[in-house]
């Protein structure tokens, strides 16, 4: 993206270059983060049979003997590499093995998981653009002016307000006070609300801030003279040459917020008893189920990586010059 | 962009107005428990819980064994031979029928997982003509009592995929699953050829939430009815919201320390009665889990009515007397005004771990009321598993942690894994006493209730005066209820959330 070559590449030339460069990413991020979070589970301390003994029969039910049959039955006994090994192994031909406390296939688990999540990492987009364009323009529209800094100080607030502390605030006033939405679970879009919120809330306190800064910058242009000089509307000048110039930056962000999303989801899915891979990853990490937290961490990378391709798609239809 | 925006909020506004509408004859269940599995042996308690599949014997609240699946049960005059007579005419979910080779299949299905039956002498368990029959290795008296045990329930032989693993939620209980979303819900509808009387409310939900917090929020704006297991801070909130009745209920865990009695400096039983006297368990009950009622005076909770001992003297908060006992046990006040002995400080390391919030805060209490007599007190907080570890490799100087005593309605087979010969990973640990491991044993093979009552009486008694674990609190088991929901009963067993029971305010 960093390159400067003016308008010599085709197209499909330049789409193949990401490709290419994002699938060996998810190659490395598959190997790195399946090899890291081994390392980390194994670093716990503790002996991680009677983790996982109690989370398959229950606390009350764990003891030294049920332990012994867990470490028997998933070879927990034997070396740590053999472990990682076997794990490798089997990821070559795409299979991510078994739940240690479930015996489900991994795989099932993710994929079942993951609807959720994306449901509500999309919720949370969508609320967080709705909030972040229109506050993010008025905003730059004047800088320095009373929309600017209200906006600057709820964003600075809702930035540094956790994600969990914002969530119960939010189901207190809608749920409890209003009555309009429920608390928690999944059992209708109407559940997606608050946690979409929750979650949006705290990126649009950033992303309405880049929108500002794209818009004010995009807004004192010598190009955006030269429109209105040229005998473009006011509002023909923004709609046209503005917000496009503006999206670049705000596209290009939407990507680093995927961290924030990954991190956010883990956190907010506790919070209102959502069904998704965050939740089953808080539990796999408790429960010491290394395949289910592997399996997890896995899809989060590469649909950070994913997400990143897309990005890069998305910015360079929006400005061919970058080809 | 304008009408955009309109439409956004509209839309969120209609989404919103189905939560507000609750099916009349339905009720909301939340609690932490996740149902991740159709496996008895991982999920049984929540399936059992919510009445979708049955044991063979049932209990009441009291523990009182009473006929379930099998109506009638009896043993052979050497004790080594039950027979449980089968309900005739009850059917599964899916329309199949209950019989004892389904009975027996499922339970030795049971018997080959970790769980309660694994740990019993059983040598075989098979059909028989309406009957299920075990043979046992020795008499065992509370063979009933196992077989009301949650990982004892009985699922339908369809319940089970080609490979064996069970994959559906399919029983004969009162309730029948419609869907089944795991971890989190579970959708249930009344069973309409149950056996046995007919549930008032027709239809069910079930979800588990985690946090706390949430369970407290979702009582207190009405979207569960019935909520389980809430934390002191929510517990005292939803005592101030009208629409929500809040209850506890003593249940049959308790929280104690595990102490290594072969430990230079504890195995004097004087010594463990200093460390008993230290400890301020009015103080931890008021202050940390809030309910001072829960302030231990013995092992065994009220609840546990065949083995509280009324008689007893009660455990009681004396450091004056503690700090006497051990000055008699030859220890001297160092310069630091920790005790020494024999130039060694006395120093012990607790181990206990974070998944009951109340446990580190326990131990940090501990250390602070040890170190009024003169012990120094070093709090090692991590996973569970380093009790068992330290058990077994004989490090282990005291524990921290809650251990129920009513996993069956008949506490028998814990006490004996717990003080029976050897000690065990939650009990005793390098304490052997003949008098009760001999009385345990003879408590698990009579039926007869005079020597029982009598063995029981020596357990109990031993246990105080000897402290192999030095009981601290009871627990509490807590629930709120909405406005207008009747008949509900609260188990202290913990083995159903009473749903065929409750009804809805006319």
């Amino acid at each position: 993206m960093g390159r400067v070559r003016p308008q010599i590449a085709p197209w499909w030339r330049s789409v193949l270059g990401i490709l290419a460069g994002r699938g060996f990413q998810a190659l490395v991020v598959a190997l790195v983060v399946g090899i890291v979070s081994f390392i980390m589970m194994q670093a716990l301390p503790g002996d991680a049979s009677y983790r996982i003994a109690a989370g398959r029969y229950g606390y009350d039910m764990m003891d030294a003997a049920s332990a012994e049959i867990v470490r028997l039955e998933l070879g927990l006994d034997r070396p740590w590499w053999m472990q990682l090994s076997t794990w490798l192994g089997e990821l070559a031909t795409f299979d991510l093995g078994r739940s240690h406390v479930y015996g489900s296939r991994v795989v099932d688990e993710v994929a079942k998981q993951l609807n959720y999540s994306l449901l509500l990492a999309g919720g949370a987009v969508v609320a967080s653009l709705v909030i972040a364009i229109p506050v993010g323009i008025a905003a730059g529209m004047r800088p320095g002016g009373k929309i600017d800094h209200v906006s600057l100080a709820l964003s600075i607030f809702l930035r540094a307000i956790p994600a969990f502390a914002l969530g119960i605030v939010l189901v207190l006033v809608f749920a409890v006070q209003l009555g309009l939405m429920p608390v928690a679970g999944f059992r209708g879009l109407q559940h997606l609300v608050l946690p979409s919120l929750t979650l949006g809330l705290g990126l649009a306190a950033v992303s309405s801030r880049v929108v500002r800064d794209a818009v004010a910058e995009a807004m004192s242009a010598e190009w955006r003279l030269f429109s209105r000089t040229k005998g473009l509307t006011a509002r023909r000048t923004v709609v046209s040459h503005v917000l496009r110039n503006a999206s670049l930056p705000v596209v290009a962000y939407v990507g680093v917020q995927g961290a924030y999303l990954i991190e956010g989801v883990v956190i907010v899915e506790t919070v209102f008893a959502w069904p998704g891979i965050g939740h089953s990853l808080v539990h796999a990490i408790f429960g010491r189920d290394v395949a289910m937290v592997q399996g997890t961490a896995l899809a989060l990378g590469l649909i950070y990586v994913g997400l990143n391709l897309v990005i890069d798609l998305v910015c360079r239809l929006i400005d061919p010059r970058s080809a | 962009m304008r009408y955009f925006y309109a439409a956004t909020i509209l839309a969120a506004l209609a989404l919103s107005s189905p939560a507000l509408s609750r099916d009349g004859n339905s009720v909301t269940i939340a609690s932490p428990w996740e149902v991740a599995s159709a496996d008895p042996a991982i999920s049984g308690f929540v399936i059992q819980k919510l009445q979708i599949m049955e044991n063979l014997v049932d209990a009441d609240v009291e523990g009182i064994l009473r006929p379930g699946l099998a109506t009638q049960w009896s043993v052979s005059a050497d004790g080594l031979t039950w027979t449980f007579t089968l309900r005739e005419n009850v059917i599964f979910h899916d329309g199949s029928e209950f019989n004892a080779i389904n009975a027996a299949a499922a339970l030795n299905r049971s018997f080959e997982q970790p769980g309660v039956l694994s740990k019993a002498p059983i040598s075989s368990i098979g059909p028989g003509d309406g009957v299920v029959v075990f043979e046992l290795e020795h008499a065992f008296a509370s063979l009933p009592a196992l077989l009301a045990h949650a990982t004892t329930v009985i699922p339908a032989p369809g319940a089970v995929d080609a490979e064996g693993v069970p994959s559906a939620l399919i029983g004969t209980g009162p309730f029948q699953v419609t869907e089944f979303s795991p971890p989190q819900a579970l959708e249930l509808v009344r069973f309409d050829s149950y056996w046995g009387k007919a549930p008032a409310i027709e239809s069910a939900s079930y979800l588990a939430a985690g946090r706390a917090e949430t369970r407290a929020l979702l009582a207190e704006s009405g979207d569960a009815d019935l909520v389980f297991t809430l934390d002191p801070s929510g517990f005292s909130r939803l005592a101030d919201v009208p629409e929500v009745e809040t209850v506890a209920v003593p249940i049959p865990r308790v929280l104690t320390l595990k102490v290594n009695a072969s430990h230079p400096f504890l195995d004097d039983p004087q010594a463990r009665q200093a460390l008993s006297l230290a400890i301020d368990r009015a103080g931890i009950a008021t202050a940390i889990t809030r309910f001072p009622e829960g302030a231990a005076t013995q092992l065994f909770p009220p609840v546990l009515s065949d083995w509280h001992d009324e008689s007893l003297d009660p455990l009681e908060s004396d450091p004056a007397a503690a700090r006497a006992l051990l000055m008699d046990l030859g220890w001297r006040e160092g310069e630091d005004k920790i005790l020494v002995r024999d130039g060694q400080r006395f120093t012990l390391e607790l181990r206990t771990f974070p998944d009951r919030p109340e446990l580190p805060l326990i131990a940090a209490a501990l250390q602070d009321q040890w170190r009024a007599i003169g012990i120094d007190l070093t709090v090692n907080v991590s996973n569970y598993s380093i009790i068992p570890e330290g058990h077994k490799d004989g490090t282990l100087e005291v524990a921290l942690y809650a251990r129920n005593y009513a996993l069956t309605p008949d506490p028998i087979g814990t006490l004996l894994q717990d003080f029976g010969t050897g000690g065990g990973d939650w009990g005793a640990m390098g304490w052997d006493n003949k008098a009760v491991a001999e009385a345990l044993d003879r408590i698990a093979s009579t039926a007869d209730q005079a020597q029982r009552s009598e063995a029981v009486s020596v357990v109990s008694r031993s246990l105080q005066s000897e402290l192999p674990v030095i009981p601290i609190i009871w627990y509490q088991h807590t629930a709120a209820i909405a406005e207008g929901l009747q008949n509900v009963i609260i188990d202290p067993l913990q083995r159903s959330y009473g749903l065929s029971d409750i009804a809805w305010a006319e």
